[in-house]
Order: C-alpha cells, then sequence, then structure tokens
C-alpha cells in the first residue's frame, strides 16, 4: 500500500467518525427524552397539574410550581427587557465615547461568563437581605433578570447591527431626531431580532434552578404567590426536590414534571427559531 | 425637543451603566462577606487543609476538597466534550454538504437549552445505573457520571464556536492545500486547525469555564461529600454543589456557615473570571491574523 492510499483510508475513516460523533449528542439527547417520556408520561393527568405538594408522591401535584415559574417568567420579563433592551440601543447607537464602551462591552461579558449560582448569592445578599424583599417572587425575579441581561444585551446589539446604515441616514435626512430615528425605524425594523434574543433568554430564566435556590425559594410552598412579595416554588425547583428523594414514586413525579419543563423550553426556542427564520427572509436589505 | 432628546439618552445611558453596577455589586457582596469569613479563618488553613467539614460539629475550613471535586468532575467533563465537539466542528466545516450543516447544528444547540436539573436527573437515574453494569464497584453518586452528562450538555459550546472558527479561515488557504494534492483530512488538521487554532482554543476555554460553574448536574449526580480525591467513582462536592447544599439547609445569616457560602464563591468567581479573561484575551490578540 502506498502513501496516498493510506491517506485516502485516513480520511474516509474520519468522514464515519465525525458523523458518528456528530450524531452521538443527538443519540444521547433521545435516550434522554425517550427514559424520561417512559417513565413519567403516564404520571400526567390533569390531577397532577392542579394538585399542591404533598408527602404522598401519588397524591402531589406541580400546581405551585408552575404557577411561580409564570410568576418568575413574567417578572423577570419586565425587570431585564426594557433594561437590556435600553442598554443594547445605547451601546450600538449612542455610545460615542469608546473608552467607557469598551470598559462597557468587556464588563457585560464579563458578566455572561459568570456562574449562575453567584448571581444567587448577589440576590441572597442585595434583593433578599438588602432591599428587605425576602425569598419573594420580586427577588428571584430581579436575580433572574440581571442574570440574562447580558444575554438580551447582546441579542439587541446584534439586531441592531443588522439594519443598515442607509436607513438611519434617509431617516436623519428627512430631518428626523436620533430618538425618532431610533424609534420609528431601527426599531421596527430590527423587532424580531430582539424578539427571538429575549424569546430565548426568558427560556434560559425558566430553567434555572440555583440561583432561585440561593435566594431562597422552597421546594414546598402550600400555596401559590397572591402577590410579588409572596414566597414561591418553580417547576425545576421542584423536580430537584423530587430527584432527591430515594423513593421510585418521586423520580416518577420528577419525569412527569420535567416533561412539562421541557414542553415550555421547546415550545419557546421553537418559537424563537420560527421568528429568527420568518424575519430573516421578510428582510432583505 | 432637544430636552426630551437628551432625557432619553440618559436613560438609555443608565440602563447601561447598569451592568457596570452589577458587577460592583457582586465584588462587594463576595468580597464582604469573604472578609469577614477570613478574620475567623486563616488563609493558610483555607488553601492547606485537606477537609471542609463546616457544617460538622468538627470544623475544618481546608477549600481543596471542593477545588479537587469541581476540577475532577469538569475534566471528566472536557475529555468527553474536547474531542467529540472539535470532531464535530471539522466533520460539519470541512466534510458535510452545506444543507446537513444547516438542519443539524440547530438541533445540536438543542443539547444546550436543556435545563440542567432535567441533565441531573439524567445522570442520576439513568447514566449511572448504566455505569454501575459495567464498573459495579462505582457508587450511586459519582463525578463520572456527571461529568459524562455535563460534557454531553457542554458539546455545542465547542462545536459551534470551532465551527464559526474553522469556517471564517480563508478559503485560499483551503484551496492551496487541496491543489497540493492533499486529502480532506490532511487538509484539516494540517492547514485548516492551525489557522482557527485560536477560535478552538477560546472555545474550549468558554466551555471549561461553563463546566466550572454548572450547579445542579453536580448536585443531583455527583454527591454531597467533600473528599479530597482523584477517584471519579466515589462522591464528591464541588464548590457550586456546597452552595446550594448550605442554601437549602437552615443556616443563620451571619454565622460562620453562612460566610462560608461566600468564601467558596469568591474562589468560584476567581476561577471562571481569569479563564474568560484568558478567553478575551486570546480573541483579541490573534483576532485580525487574516486582514
Amino acid at each position: 500500500m502506498n502513501n496516498s492510499k493510506i491517506n485516502r483510508i485516513k480520511d474516509l475513516i474520519f468522514q464515519y467518525v465525525g458523523i458518528i460523533c456528530t450524531f452521538l449528542g443527538l443519540i444521547v439527547l433521545s435516550i434522554l427524552l425517550f427514559n424520561i417520556v417512559k417513565e413519567g408520561f403516564l404520571r400526567i393527568d390533569w390531577d397532577f397539574l392542579t394538585s399542591l405538594p404533598s408527602r404522598k408522591a401519588d397524591k402531589a401535584g406541580i400546581f405551585t410550581a408552575w404557577i411561580g415559574s409564570i410568576w418568575i417568567l413574567v417578572f423577570t420579563f419586565l425587570v431585564s427587557v426594557p433594561l437590556g433592551v435600553s442598554a443594547g440601543i445605547y451601546l450600538e447607537e449612542y455610545n460615542s465615547n469608546s473608552k467607557l464602551s469598551s470598559l462597557l462591552e468587556l464588563n457585560i461579558s464579563n458578566l455572561a461568563g459568570v456562574p449562575s449560582v453567584i448571581y444567587g448569592l448577589l440576590g441572597l445578599e442585595i434583593f433578599v437581605r438588602g432591599f428587605s424583599l425576602g425569598s419573594s417572587v420580586l427577588a428571584g425575579s430581579f436575580t433572574l433578570g440581571l442574570l440574562i441581561l447580558p444575554i438580551i444585551i447582546v441579542a439587541t446589539r446584534e439586531a441592531l447591527k443588522a439594519v443598515p446604515q442607509s436607513l438611519r441616514a434617509a431617516s436623519f435626512a428627512l430631518g428626523a431626531t436620533k430618538w425618532q430615528t431610533i424609534s420609528y425605524q431601527v426599531l421596527p425594523a430590527s423587532f424580531g431580532g430582539i424578539l427571538t434574543g429575549v424569546i430565548l433568554a426568558i427560556s434560559r430564566a425558566v430553567g434555572e434552578t440555583a440561583p432561585l435556590i440561593v435566594v431562597g425559594a422552597l421546594a414546598y410552598v402550600p400555596f401559590t404567590p397572591q402577590n410579588p412579595m409572596d414566597e414561591f416554588t418553580v417547576l425545576p425547583i421542584q423536580i430537584f426536590n423530587w430527584v432527591s428523594r430515594p423513593q421510585a414514586e418521586f423520580s416518577v413525579n420528577a419525569a412527569a414534571a420535567i416533561i412539562i419543563l421541557l414542553l415550555i423550553t421547546f415550545v419557546m426556542n421553537g418559537i424563537a427559531v420560527y421568528f429568527r427564520n420568518r424575519w430573516q427572509k421578510k428582510i432583505n436589505w | 425637543m432637544k430636552n426630551k432628546e437628551y432625557f432619553i439618552e440618559l436613560l438609555l445611558k443608565f440602563s447601561a451603566l447598569i451592568t457596570i453596577l452589577t458587577t460592583i455589586s457582586i465584588l462587594w457582596v463576595l468580597l464582604s462577606e469573604s472578609f469577614s469569613f477570613f478574620k475567623e479563618v486563616s488563609l493558610i488553613e483555607f488553601f492547606t487543609d485537606t477537609q471542609w467539614t463546616p457544617l460538622f460539629a468538627n470544623k475544618h475550613f481546608g477549600i481543596l476538597p471542593l477545588i479537587s471535586g469541581t476540577l475532577l468532575t469538569t475534566l471528566v467533563a472536557i475529555l468527553v466534550a474536547l474531542p467529540v465537539g472539535i470532531t464535530i466542528a471539522i466533520y460539519l466545516s470541512q466534510y458535510a454538504p452545506k444543507r446537513f450543516k444547516q438542519v443539524i447544528k440547530p438541533l445540536l444547540e438543542v443539547l444546550a437549552a436543556v435545563p440542567t436539573v432535567v441533565y441531573g436527573f439524567f445522570a442520576l437515574m439513568v447514566v449511572t445505573p448504566f455505569l454501575q453494569n459495567i464498573i459495579p464497584s462505582m457508587s450511586g453518586f459519582n463525578s463520572l457520571s456527571a461529568g459524562i452528562v455535563m460534557g454531553i450538555m457542554i458539546i455545542p459550546f465547542i462545536s459551534s464556536l470551532s465551527e464559526d472558527a474553522l469556517s471564517a479561515v480563508p478559503k485560499s488557504l483551503k484551496e492551496a492545500s487541496y491543489a497540493m494534492g492533499a486529502t480532506r483530512f490532511q487538509t484539516s488538521f494540517k492547514v485548516m486547525v492551525p489557522a482557527a487554532s485560536s477560535g478552538i482554543i477560546v472555545s474550549v476555554i468558554l466551555a471549561f469555564s461553563r463546566a466550572i460553574g454548572e450547579t445542579m448536574i453536580v448536585a443531583i449526580a455527583a454527591g454531597q461529600q467533600p473528599r479530597l480525591t482523584l477517584n471519579p467513582l466515589v462522591p464528591v462536592e464541588t464548590i457550586t454543589a456546597y452552595i446550594v447544599q448550605v442554601c437549602l439547609g437552615d443556616v443563620p445569616h451571619g454565622s460562620l456557615e453562612y460566610k462560608t457560602i461566600f468564601a467558596a464563591g469568591i474562589t468560584l468567581f476567581v476561577f471562571t473570571f481569569i479563564l474568560n479573561n484568558i478567553s478575551f484575551w486570546i480573541r483579541k490578540r490573534f483576532r485580525e491574523q487574516y486582514e
């Protein structure tokens, strides 16, 4: 066998290794989904969705957990989206001071790399104790809001960058002010991209567990929150609680709750991908 | 009109400055609480004692077992994700048809979108029992299955960023290599990977930093026993899992036990901060290689 043949065989072998590796992750994902559905699917019924937590596995439900997740989702949205989009607009459209801008950029990249559990410690000291919010929906939402802020800022900037300069120039030429240009031209044109980023960031917040445990969200809350100052639990914490119990019946509950959590995550990601594709198709600069 | 414009700009600037305020708050929280921790526990004990037992009667405050637990799970994760992730990146950028790549890349990114508590369940309930069939001596909580599952989770971090780096290499390099009669395999490893090395290294560092800070998988599947060991078959505890363990319990505010989570937190923060900034530096230093 000559060198050229050996090289061709190596090339072919690597091609197959590549295919195997590419599908490895997807195969593991399928095994994960299969096991969870097999274990938990039959546990899901109306009672499971509308029952309060309980010491008895077959009576326990996820009512407080998913209602809590919706509370957290709404308030995290209210905290992070206005701040994140505004910061993104400032960095992309206004910031002329290059020193401040490079400081802000480095800072945001660093914040994106801070582990989520550290945000929990921040929330525990600043919001739970400093602002005396206690382990409330509000304290949890502020914490998660700061956690996903870098994601929203980066997504907003990417979307604004995709709007061509000629659009801004045309608006200025017609005598519009800077803010008029941004609010009437640039923001509507980049809406799809910003929305995609926001949905992805919020879906990340729905799955977060560690920071909420650190700010003191409890697994056992026998009531749903009535106002933002109430204590709460969320789906991932309920799952964590059930997973940590040794009895097998609770792991069935955990699997059932995971199906609901994954459903929420995948639907949100699907919507985000849909918006991204639609937005990319519609606008051809 | 002019006032309104000015006011809006101020409002937007304020929003951007919130991010600086967040960083300052994180540093302040971690530093102030650990400062009062280190008034009671010496730095020498913190870094040299080989036991971490703040919640027991006989208290030891050596961070080494938590660091070793963190690095052990991270190492397993990287050993899984590094070869697989880079192979995927090379395959997608050099071998796969364009259409295939467009379908497979978003699918791979689903791996990173699955909530980590779900991976924890998977590691504990599926991977550990499976591995116990092969290695019967393996304990129910261990760093091996937690690490493997964490590795699967971070595959898309490495594969996506490395693939971007490989695709950014100018086409002329690839074509020159083919013109010399090189195979795709030779071109990939002798030309493309070296040319994209800075981007690939950045992706690996970011995945490493992500694995160090990962919490729920290790809290569920790796156990809660701080132990200075390199054996991946026994229960360990990571820095992140310790913080979660303390927060689930009833530790009074202001006590020394309470302060330990901030001392552990700042150790974790220093690790990820250094790794992230090395990656920023590499990216900045080697960005304009081909322009």
